[in-house]
């Protein structure tokens, strides 16, 4: 009785701690899920936000004369001629007739900047495949530049317009422009200049006094030169800015500010000069639509923060997007290019199917070659083969490759399949041929995981009625392995897709700016494949590209999940309980 | 094989083991001469020599680890299966060495079926299960036949009226008592001549195994039996000869009746009676 009743009080005691101690160890588990959950779901969501940008496009429809001596130098609608025609300026001409007032060769530069050269191979495909079409106008879609496209996205340039506040006068005097405001209705936009500048200014002392202060400590010769090298250019900037701040006569705006302009009708002027008084403005004419000594009531003042030293888009063809904006010839739209298109160096024009088209044929090349070998592999070893040294050295080599870097497989497979072997580079051939190596000892493994699961008593059943040593493994132990070995062989295949190291090594980063044939030729053809294209895209200098970076990210995810998604089904499908 | 008379224990005792005499005159189907087996450096079964009759069920009985279970896996050659096993000694079904380089064990296999402790069918249908040996060995010449064959075997495992409507449900949807008479019917299909039984009540409930043990007595009338068993009563009930083993040896063997209240050895009577075991 006092036995029994000692080892409840033992027990009860501990009982506390216990409780405690399980309580905490669960908490660890749900704060471990709840980061990890968090982590993904960030990972995931700044990757859609980002990617957003990318699937829309602004293109641009504009009416295109095909006159014969452009396009069809010979007169003879012959393929021959048709091929020598000259596309593009068809397109420029198609682009001047909207603006007819642009004339000097760097207006028109910028003008044309608007859209890429290439679009005009397409225009001449067009025209190949339909002479008739010369002679005729047609409406010609193409993207707009991808500058111009994030502009109108809001993704590049902050910008702000308000309706002018009181009529101005504008006289013209050769290039220059004055407005003269019957108020003074720019002074908001100078004293709110001014006030930004006087802060930079007082920044760029600050910052420059802060490093003076450092100096003396720095010994490292190199680095003083760099501190000093800093030193002088905010000492500059202050002092340029003072200057600006100084001048008596108003405020002159340069490059490295915001810019102003003015628009009245569809007669754009950009602001050079604002007098003190804030009344007085002085400009260049960007667009002209019909422009004489007068005064307009309704006009608005446009005050393009972004200064034009740290954006890629003019003032000007800023002024020329949203222009044709206004006129309805630039819609947005979903962008189909991205899946249409191969590899461009315009990003508008760049897509993943050359990308997309160049893993599939990896991974055919991959999954015919690692699966069989990787699982016959594992049956040889798991069920036939003695136990002795040799197998053992086998078995601790297979479990070694797979932590082996997989830099490494890539180097194998330009040194032994390039090389030796002579297999044409940079090819889905070979790239399927060295991720296959690098699949294999995830495959084997994961198969002879698999066979192990599968209960000896499965085997000695089929032993004991007298099969043979084959035919128990092949009629009643491999069915049930199945299963395991089919999700492994797809995690390693996943695995694969998502390698982009190896696959450097054999030259599969080369741009390929047409998709490889879906088809028996297409092995042998250069090709790139989806990490790879990542990896080229978010190197790129191109603002455009890191949207389209984040989107080719998602579309390989997406390939990810239908690959797991097959290989659940499949195991869900065919598992067998015993 | 009528030139083959069963081995008169009564004359001489061979080796340590202790032989009772047989007065029913039975046949000789199995004989070992002299069986070990090694796992490894382990010695898991000693000198083993004894005569096993035909139709009628020989009992295995002894502590656990005691190789009776080995001395069941070394005449089908079981053991083969083991990387490290070696046997060694003689074992003749009807005078012909099984150990023999010659004799193929898939051949072996067939003529001596085995059951095993935990009822292991194949995760197939209850028709595939019984039909099995029969298809690989080529028995049946067309479907008619095969039907034929996975009918009896089922009846005679006394499992026909159980499962004839639903043959096409997998074998592992049956009950444990079930599954193990379709272990046997299994072992039936292929025509044996010798079923061995390594426990095969150990993971059933009193009922199935009452059921299991009429079975065996109904097949002893058709085939030679030899089980392994843990229960005493049960070797008692269903077996007409007795061995018993203890670490690796067969220490007594001979008609069921005598050892259970006769027992010569002292090792024999206390694990009889309870004593240890």
């Amino acid at each position: 009785m006092s036995k029994a009743t000692s080892i409840r009080d033992a027990v009860s005691a501990r009982l506390p701690r216990r409780h405690r101690a399980e309580r905490r160890f669960q908490a660890y588990g749900l704060a471990a899920i709840v980061m990890a959950v968090i982590f993904l779901a960030f990972l995931v969501g700044s990757i859609i936000i980002q990617s957003v940008p990318a699937f829309t496009a602004h293109r641009l429809t504009l009416p295109v004369m095909l006159t014969e001596d452009l396009v069809d130098p010979r007169g003879d609608r012959s393929e021959a001629s048709l091929r020598r025609g000259s596309y593009n300026s068809a397109m420029q001409a198609a682009l001047r007739e909207q603006f007819p007032g642009i004339e000097s060769r760097t207006e028109l530069r910028e003008l044309f900047g608007l859209y890429s050269a290439i679009n005009s191979a397409r225009l001449l495909s067009q025209v190949v495949e339909d002479p008739d079409l010369v002679g005729q106008t047609i409406e010609f879609e193409f993207p707009i530049s991808d500058d111009a496209d994030l502009y109108l996205k809001g993704q590049t340039v902050d910008e702000r317009r308000e309706a002018g506040r009181a009529p101005i006068t504008l006289t013209v005097d050769g290039e220059t422009v004055t407005l003269r405001g019957d108020e003074p209705v720019f002074a908001v936009f100078s004293d709110r200049l001014r006030q930004a500048m006087t802060q930079r200014a007082e920044a760029d002392e600050a910052e420059a006094a802060r490093l003076i202060a450092t100096l003396d400590r720095i010994i490292d010769r190199d680095e003083r030169e760099v501190t000093d090298a800093q030193i002088e250019r905010a000492q500059r900037r202050a002092e340029r800015l003072r200057l600006q701040l100084a001048d008596a006569s108003g405020l002159q705006l340069g490059p490295r500010d915001p810019s102003l302009l003015v628009r009245a009708g569809e007669t754009v002027i950009a602001i050079r000069s604002i007098s003190s008084d804030g009344q007085t403005a002085q400009g260049e004419i960007l667009l002209p639509a019909g422009l004489g000594p007068r005064r307009v009531s309704d006009w608005v003042l446009w005050e393009i923060e972004t200064p034009a030293a740290t954006r890629l888009i003019t003032d000007r063809q800023i002024v020329f997007t949203r222009t044709l904006r206004d006129r309805g010839l630039v819609r947005n739209g979903f962008n189909t290019l991205l899946f249409v298109n191969a590899d461009s160096r315009e990003p508008e024009l760049a897509g993943v199917r050359g990308a997309f088209v160049g893993s599939i044929l990896t991974m055919v090349v991959t999954m015919l070659l690692a699966v069989p070998i990787g699982v016959g592999a594992a049956i040889y070893l798991e069920e036939f083969a003695p136990k002795n040294p040799v197998t053992a050295f086998i078995e601790v080599n297979i479990n070694n490759l797979a932590a082996v870097p997989s830099i490494v497989f890539g180097l194998l497979g330009l040194a032994v399949y390039i090389n030796i072997f002579g297999l044409p580079r940079s090819t889905p051939l070979v790239g399927g041929m060295v991720l296959a190596i690098m699949t294999l000892p995830t495959v084997i493994i994961s198969s002879r995981a698999a066979l192990k699961a599968v209960p000896p008593s499965i085997r000695e059943a089929a032993l004991g009625v007298g099969a043979s040593k084959t035919q128990a493994v092949f009629h009643h132990v491999l069915p049930l392995a199945l299963p395991g070995m089919l999700t492994g062989s797809i995690i390693g295949l996943a695995q694969a897709l998502g390698e982009t190291a190896p696959l450097l090594m054999i030259g599969m980063v080369a741009f390929v700016a047409d998709p490889p044939f879906f088809g028996l030729s297409g092995f042998t053809e250069p090709a790139t494949v989806m990490p790879v294209q990542i990896f080229i895209w978010s190197t790129s200098a191109e603002r455009a590209f890191e949207a389209r970076t984040a989107a080719a990210i998602l579309v390989l995810l997406t390939l990810m999940i239908v690959f797991n998604a097959v290989a659940i089904y499949l195991r869900r499908r065919y598992e067998r309980r015993w | 094989m009528a030139d083959i008379e069963f081995l008169d224990t009564s004359s001489e005792p061979r080796g340590d083991t202790l032989y009772h005499p047989v007065t029913v005159g039975y046949e000789t189907k199995v004989a070992t001469q002299g069986v070990s087996v090694r796992y490894g450096e382990k010695v898991a079964l000693k000198d083993v020599t004894m005569d096993i009759p035909s139709r009628a069920v020989t009992a295995c009985i002894g502590p656990s680890g005691c190789g009776k279970s080995t001395f069941l896996r070394a005449i089908n050659r079981m053991n083969d299966t083991i990387d490290n096993a070696q046997v060694s000694g003689s074992v003749l079904i009807d005078g012909e060495e099984v150990n023999d380089r010659s004799v193929d064990p898939v051949v072996l296999r067939a003529r001596v079926g085995m059951v095993f402790q935990k009822p292991n069918p194949f995760p197939k249908t209850i028709y595939e299960n019984v039909a099995y040996g029969p298809k690989i060995h080529g028995l049946a010449g067309d479907r008619d036949q095969l039907d034929g064959i996975v009918e009896t075997s089922l009846k005679k495992a006394g499992l026909w009226d159980e499962v004839a409507d639903r043959l096409t449900h997998p074998g592992t949807s049956l009950s444990g008592g079930q599954q193990q008479r379709l272990v046997i019917a299994r072992a039936i299909a292929v025509n044996p001549e010798v079923i061995l039984m390594d426990e095969p009540c150990s993971a059933l409930d009193p009922i199935a195994t009452a059921r299991i043990e009429e079975l065996i007595d109904e097949l002893r009338e058709n085939y030679t039996l030899i089980i392994v068993t843990h229960s005493m009563a049960q070797a008692a009930r269903v077996s007409q000869m007795t061995a018993f083993f203890h670490l690796g040896a067969l220490v007594e063997y001979g008609p069921t009746e005598e050892i259970f209240t006769n027992p010569r050895d002292q090792r024999t009577q206390d694990y009889i009676t309870g004593r240890f075991g």
